[in-house]
């Protein structure tokens, strides 16, 4: 499997670590309801099919990345800077 | 149809023409007392105890596929009782007494075999580590042995010992841990389950989940609508698809584990051995197949299959720990999906739904706990109170942080197990 980082180029899957769902760039307040930040920590779409995650590029250039990627068949569709999404760079 | 010595050497004689099928295959009926979603081991060991310890008769097992053809036909087939933590020490070791009586309760020859078990350990802080487990185990009533390096090369003398890297200082030797045939299991548990009136509806997809009020009135399936009072969830792999059907998000992310097997050899490794500096496990089955397997991709995925850099990794293991079977060439690899829960452990609990319950988020230890989550989730659904040996494994405990069950103590998140 090979992410296509966008500074760094088509790289193996093995510089990249894994986080998890891209829905943990998108923090909650620390107002929000308790349902709320369960949801943020713990529950998940899990979608059989595309999906959205996010991958710190450790062995790289090292930027935050949501990476468009098939769970059935592995397929890496598009991979994004977080800063870019953000557009703050938060 | 009863197995015994006898019925075999009869068979035997006479062309084996006297077997029948080991399980009806009926029409689903309209209604149900409960229905339990998935036919795979803890699918059927739930509508067996259902039947064997609750008295419960009106049950039926939807299948989207065949029986057994998920993940309890996928797995490394190791079951063993060495756990720390309370909540986990005591079901595990439930389950351990169920396996050792199961050939004899299930009247079926589930080839269960106590070869032992040994954790390797690497390091002084290991042993530590592993001297307070196998503390623990004993605690518990199971069986643990601290063995230093003398022990571990009485027992399997053909590690690489003097391994400059990763010496081994010794091991947790678990004589009662071992294997099992995992196809068996499933079908020892579905003819139980058949014997005593339970339903098993195979090529039976849930389509949907009937909620009315706040309550379960049955299921949409590709062979029509089936009411019932109750519902199971049991699809470790699937929980995620299946729970969105009632509305519900799990604290679950799928991942996928390989597995390996060789070519057959001449019997080698007598036990199950696991390594302690690297993830590498492995035995060897009836067949003669060096079975083993390492760690998860550690991305989420469907895909039943997994990639290069974890098939290297568990092969490295391999060498460094057991250079000899560098000779051994690999027959095929596959992965298997796991239900992976924030903090590792199970769930078996109900739902906000009332009538709905669900048991999933084996993560890569679902196949010892057949027996256990079975019985325990029958428990559950017969009862409605948790069984005193699952009453740990709740939906809420991420929710609350009361409760977590992080067996390898690394925290209570996605991507930590």
């Amino acid at each position: 499997m090979r992410i296509p980082c966008p500074t760094c180029g088509d790289r193996d899957r093995r510089e990249f670590y894994y986080v998890g769902d891209a829905q943990i760039i998108n923090r909650p307040s620390p107002e929000a309801s308790e349902d709320t930040w369960d949801d943020y920590l713990h529950n998940r779409d899990n979608p059989a099919g595309v999906t959205k995650d996010l991958w710190y590029h450790e062995n790289g250039c090292n930027s935050w990345l949501v990476v468009t990627r098939n769970t059935t068949t592995h397929e890496v569709q598009h991979a994004e800077l977080v800063t870019k999404l953000k557009g703050d760079g938060s | 149809m009863r197995f015994s010595g006898l019925k075999i050497f009869r068979e035997g004689l006479t062309g084996n023409k006297g077997w029948t099928k080991h399980w009806r295959d009926p029409e689903p009926k309209k209604e149900y007392d409960i229905l339990i979603i998935g036919g795979g081991g803890h699918g059927l060991s739930t509508a067996y105890y259902l039947a064997k310890n609750h008295g419960l008769r009106n049950i039926a097992v939807l299948e989207k596929g065949y029986l057994g053809g998920g993940n309890v036909g996928r797995n490394t087939t190791i079951v063993r009782a060495n756990y720390f933590l309370p909540g986990n020490s005591e079901f595990y070791s439930h389950s351990l007494k169920l396996w050792e009586n199961l050939e004899n309760d299930l009247n079926y020859n589930v080839m269960h075999s106590q070869r032992g078990l040994i954790n390797l350990f690497h390091s002084d802080g290991q042993r530590d580590a592993f001297a307070r487990r196998g503390n623990a185990m004993i605690n518990q009533g199971d069986d643990a042995i601290l063995l230093d390096t003398e022990g571990v090369r009485d027992l399997i003398p053909y590690l690489d010992f003097e391994q400059v890297r990763f010496p081994i200082y010794g091991g947790l030797y678990h004589p009662r841990g071992g294997s099992a045939r995992h196809d068996a299991v499933a079908w020892g548990y579905a003819r139980g389950a058949d014997t005593r009136g339970v339903d098993l509806i195979q090529n039976c997809e849930v389509t949907g989940i009937d909620i009315s009020q706040g309550r379960v009135t049955g299921v949409q399936t590709t062979r029509g609508q089936i009411s019932a009072k109750k519902v199971g969830i049991v699809v470790a792999g699937r929980s995620g698809q299946v729970a969105a059907m009632a509305g519900m998000r799990l604290p679950i992310e799928s991942h996928v584990l390989q597995a390996f097997v060789t070519e057959g050899l001449k019997p080698c490794i007598d036990h199950v051995i696991s390594f302690g500096m690297g993830h590498f496990y492995i035995s060897q089955s009836d067949k003669g197949g060096l079975v083993f397997g390492g760690d998860l991709d550690f991305y989420a995925s469907y895909a039943q299959r997994g990639n290069l850099p974890m098939k290297e990794h568990v092969m490295e293991a391999g060498m460094t720990l057991m250079p000899m079977i560098g000779k051994a060439r690999v027959l095929r690899s596959w992965g298997g999906i796991m239900d992976m829960t924030p903090d590792g452990s199970p769930i078996i609990d109900k739902t906000d739904i009332e009538g709905l319950y669900i048991d999933c988020g084996w993560c890569y230890g679902g196949f010892k706990a057949v027996p256990a989550s079975g019985y325990c989730f029958a428990h559950l659904l017969a009862t409605d109170n948790h069984h005193e040996f699952a009453s740990g494994f709740r939906l809420d405990r991420f929710k609350t942080g009361y409760g977590l069950i992080d067996e390898e103590g690394t925290g209570s998140q996605h991507n930590l197990h």
